[in-house]
């Protein structure tokens, strides 16, 4: 089920603007890659290429490859729509949709494609709740709103939402960053069980998070305002904090620059 | 577990990705064109209103004689005379209309925006509702009830100006108030820290930071009224000579002159019917297209 | 404030800050909020009081009679029951056919069409509230309500033995005819309304759908129509206001039924709303009493549309307190 992703030349265009170069990168599978560097520099942005999230916003464009066990998603033959059911996105702020009970969002991805049966329907959505750790604080409680959970409640029903689909990878775009610490945890040690079924990438602000949950880290960074991002150093997480090859990574850890 | 499985194995798929079915797809491609669809079947009527106005009344619009002429002396079989009375009369009846619910309107919008904190705003808001629900015909009975029956007045063009007002007024509060609305509150803040009082603050800062989108507010409301029949029924009698006075007898006005002209069947008071409407609707689009001018290039953009 | 007579040093510091200014646009202003709601009362109690003493010498019942006959000061007979049934009927043919079209094209404006184009077509669609209802009436009597005549007949030829679509008038004027044509006038504000509230769904629960692999339609059907309901349905709710107290249009298009005949409830029936039999005798004013009928058919007017937007109003007051 887990994929691996082969990122080659990877250009994304809003528009004219040029806003990530020339990113080639392999991420591994089952396991966790974390996207770090500051604010802007195109982390995010090249993330949602990876589900073709771009195109969804006039003038986005992604151009090079980006193959998942050796199929490029990037393709013309491609459907974009195709792509975002295999990939599974999660988003900075919990987004449960507001007009859903708490079963209905789990099993919203599930309804789409089809599956009626309530019985197939009912179980998905049980295992996704437990893989989310969430089950046990709404299982009494599946009919009522979605939006009438807590922060970090409503981020992890966002996860049960996008795993139930049993995507190949889940891409979380600063996922902790609305939450309180507590809840922060909940979801990092969340993470960490993810990875033994899907690849999972994440985009953080917080380093500490960054060395705490990913196997990989990729640093990412601009030479100016205005300059596209580029993809600086990639290696395991351990050598990226301790001994980053590269001077630009080992400003932004060491707290210089970013 | 199962199902994605088999569709990953199926045959079809060109890729190993999951395949969206052709029903969503044919359903996705169906929707695009039923909402275009429903785009195109409100300009049809608009293209066919318009067109069918223009064809009919331009002939006699282009002509000088329609602007300069009143239909007095002008049988219903005869050609010729023109739509100046009618004009006069809607142009004089609107304005007196604006000139009575502007300053009520603008200042009624201050007072909900600028003095929200005072005893009547709410009530006053609820009412302004309200007012924006009234049928004219409904407001045209209210000025009758009041002014001819109660009071004894007569019918005359000044209580279609009064009745006009009454449903022109809640339009610029409620415009009034937007605009004020949109007035960033820093402004206001920097004025009263200066110690500037509270009516300067309001006529000299915020009034003109929202004054184009007022006017624009006005320019709607008084093309709203200027198509509105029904009080001038009750109201006003038609006449065909130019009447400048609004406070006496029968006075022309351009929807009144359509609903004469149309209960004509000969072929001058149909011509005249058109050319009547088609006046009245260039009026209203110009002030419309006016309005949406000015709020376009001046003023706080929202 | 005190009633020294001296000059108090403090109120020449205070009237020179602009206190006599305060004081007057204060006054204007609150003036003219006070005019409102003053306007408003009188309104009411002004038709009320017309109206009453004509309901008081009905001989007839008001609400459930369908005669109206009041020629005769001393012998009052009017009832209501007719106007309201065109009223009603010729109003929710209007929205029936007006709330789904104004959907598709609020849908249309804000989820499909280029960014560029959306604002000028909204703007084109914006114009149709600009033709004068009379306009409407003319070009609906003589050119519309004829071309849509032989769909009519259709219809009524295949289902007229449902009574909705029995067989009525040969000639246009019929409350199918009205229908169509409120339908048209009151699609604007409908789609106005509409668009705004389509426009504000949030983009956060609209990339939710996509993420999770929606086609466009899916998103939109998971996540603005919902989002919008209750906005839609106010909107239909000021729609229905509008159609219900739309008068020209109707007095041209709507043909009067014969006094006495036979109560057909079908669209293809001719027959008067409250608005068109008060414009229809407007010139017939001359005694107290028959004034007093109409006002009271204007009063019932006016409180069925205040009813209609209170409604709107409450649902919108309701949904800001949620999202706010």
């Amino acid at each position: 089920m887990s994929k691996t992703i082969e990122a080659t030349n990877v250009n994304v265009y809003y528009g004219k603007f040029l806003a990530v170069e020339g990113v080639s990168m392999h991420i591994a599978k089952n396991a966790v890659t974390a996207f770090i560097g500051p604010s802007g520099c195109g982390k995010t942005t090249f993330i949602r290429s990876l589900n073709r999230m771009i195109e969804t916003i006039p003038g986005g464009r992604v151009e090079g490859r980006i193959e998942m066990n050796g199929v490029n998603i990037l393709d013309e033959e491609v459907d974009p729509v195709a792509v975002r059911r295999d990939v599974g996105m999660v988003f900075q702020r919990p987004n449960p949709f507001p007009t859903m009970s708490i079963f209905e969002n789990v099993v919203a991805g599930l309804k789409l494609n089809g599956i009626k049966s309530k019985q197939v329907l009912r179980d998905t959505a049980e295992e996704a709740l437990r893989s989310a750790n969430l089950w046990d604080e709404v299982k009494d409680r599946l009919d009522r709103p979605g939006a009438g959970l807590s922060g970090g409640q409503q981020q992890r029903l966002c996860i049960a939402r996008a795993i139930a689909v049993k995507p190949d990878v889940l891409l979380m775009d600063e996922p902790c960053s609305a939450l309180d610490p507590i809840s922060t945890l909940a979801i990092e040690d969340l993470i960490m069980n993810l990875k033994r079924e899907y690849t999972v990438v994440i985009v953080t602000h917080n380093m500490q998070q960054a060395s705490r949950v990913s196997d990989t880290t990729a640093f990412f960074t601009l030479s100016a305002v205005g300059e596209p991002g580029h993809l600086i150093e990639m290696g395991t997480t351990e050598k990226i904090f301790s001994t980053p090859t590269e001077k630009a990574t080992e400003d932004y850890i060491t707290g210089r620059f970013g | 577990m199962s199902t994605t499985a088999q569709q990953r194995n199926s045959p079809e798929s060109p890729s190993s990705l999951t395949p969206v079915t052709g029903r969503r797809r044919l359903v996705d491609r169906m929707m695009r064109v039923v909402v275009f669809c429903a785009f195109l079947l409100a300009i049809i009527p608009l293209v066919w209103v318009l067109w069918i106005t223009i064809s009919r009344g331009i002939s006699l619009v282009i002509t000088p004689e329609w602007w300069t002429t009143s239909m007095r002396n002008v049988g219903p079989n005869d050609y010729g005379g023109g739509a100046a009375a009618a004009i006069q009369g809607t142009l004089m009846q609107a304005g007196i209309a604006t000139l009575i619910a502007v300053p009520v309107g603008v200042l009624a919008g201050i007072y909900l925006v600028e003095y929200h904190d005072k005893p009547f705003v709410k009530p006053a808001s609820f009412m302004t509702d309200v007012l924006t629900g009234i049928p004219s015909i409904v407001s045209g009975l209210f000025i009758y009830a009041l002014f001819i029956t109660t009071l004894g007045f007569n019918r005359m063009g000044l209580l279609v100006s009064l009745a006009l007002a009454l449903l022109m007024v809640p339009v610029v509060v409620r415009g009034t108030e937007e605009m004020l609305r949109i007035v960033p509150n820093e402004l206001r803040e920097a004025s009263y820290a200066l110690g500037v009082s509270r009516y300067k603050t309001i006529t000299k800062v915020v009034l003109p930071t929202a004054m184009s989108g007022i006017i624009t507010t006005i320019m709607l409301g008084i093309a709203r009224i200027m198509g509105e029949t029904a009080p001038l029924l009750i109201l006003v009698g038609y006449t065909a000579s130019l009447n400048p006075n609004p406070f006496q007898g029968e006075q022309a006005a351009l929807p009144l002159m359509i609903n004469v002209e149309r209960g004509n069947p000969l072929p001058p008071g149909q011509e005249r019917a058109w050319a009547a409407a088609l006046t009245l609707i260039l009026i209203v689009m110009l002030l419309n297209i006016g309005a949406r001018f000015i709020s376009r290039f001046s003023g706080i953009k929202r | 404030m005190s009633t020294t007579t001296d000059q108090d040093p403090d109120d020449v510091l205070l009237r020179q800050t602009g206190r006599t200014g305060d004081r007057v646009i204060g006054f204007l202003a609150s003036g003219s909020g006070i005019l409102v709601i003053a306007t408003v009362v009188a309104v009411g109690v002004f038709l009320l009081w017309q109206a009453i003493p004509s309901i008081l010498a009905d001989q007839v019942p008001f609400l459930t009679s369908r005669e109206w006959n009041v020629q005769n000061p001393d012998d009052l007979r009017f009832g209501i029951l007719d106007l309201a049934w065109t009223t009603i009927l010729s109003s929710v043919m209007a929205m029936v056919i007006a709330v789904p079209i104004a959907i598709g094209i609020a849908i249309f404006i804000t989820q499909y069409a280029p960014r560029q184009i959306a604002k000028p077509i909204a703007s084109l669609v914006d114009l149709l509230a600009a033709v004068p209802s009379i306009v409407y009436g003319l070009w609906g009597i003589q050119v519309f309500a004829p071309a849509m005549k032989p769909f009519g007949d259709w219809l009524s030829e295949t289902v007229g033995w449902f009574p909705l679509f029995a067989p009525g008038l040969t000639s246009p004027g019929t409350v199918y005819s009205i229908g169509l044509v409120l339908a048209i006038m009151i699609l604007p504000i409908i789609t106005a309304i509409s668009r705004e509230v389509y426009d504000q769904t949030p983009l956060l629960h609209k990339e939710a759908a996509l993420a999770l692999g929606a086609t466009k339609w899916e998103m939109v059907r998971t996540t603005v129509l919902p989002f919008g309901r209750p906005g839609v349905i106010s909107a239909s709710m000021l729609g229905l206001g509008r159609a219900l107290g739309e008068t020209m249009a109707v007095v041209i298009i709507l043909s009067k039924p014969a006094p006495g005949s036979e109560f057909n409830p079908s669209i293809f029936a001719g027959g008067e709303t409250f608005a068109s039999k008060i414009a229809n005798n407007a010139a017939e004013f001359d005694s107290p009493e028959k004034t007093g009928a109409y006002i009271a058919a204007g009063l019932v007017l006016f409180v069925m549309t205040f009813i209609v937007n209170a409604i709107a109003r409450s649902i919108i007051a309701k949904r800001k307190d949620f999202t706010e």
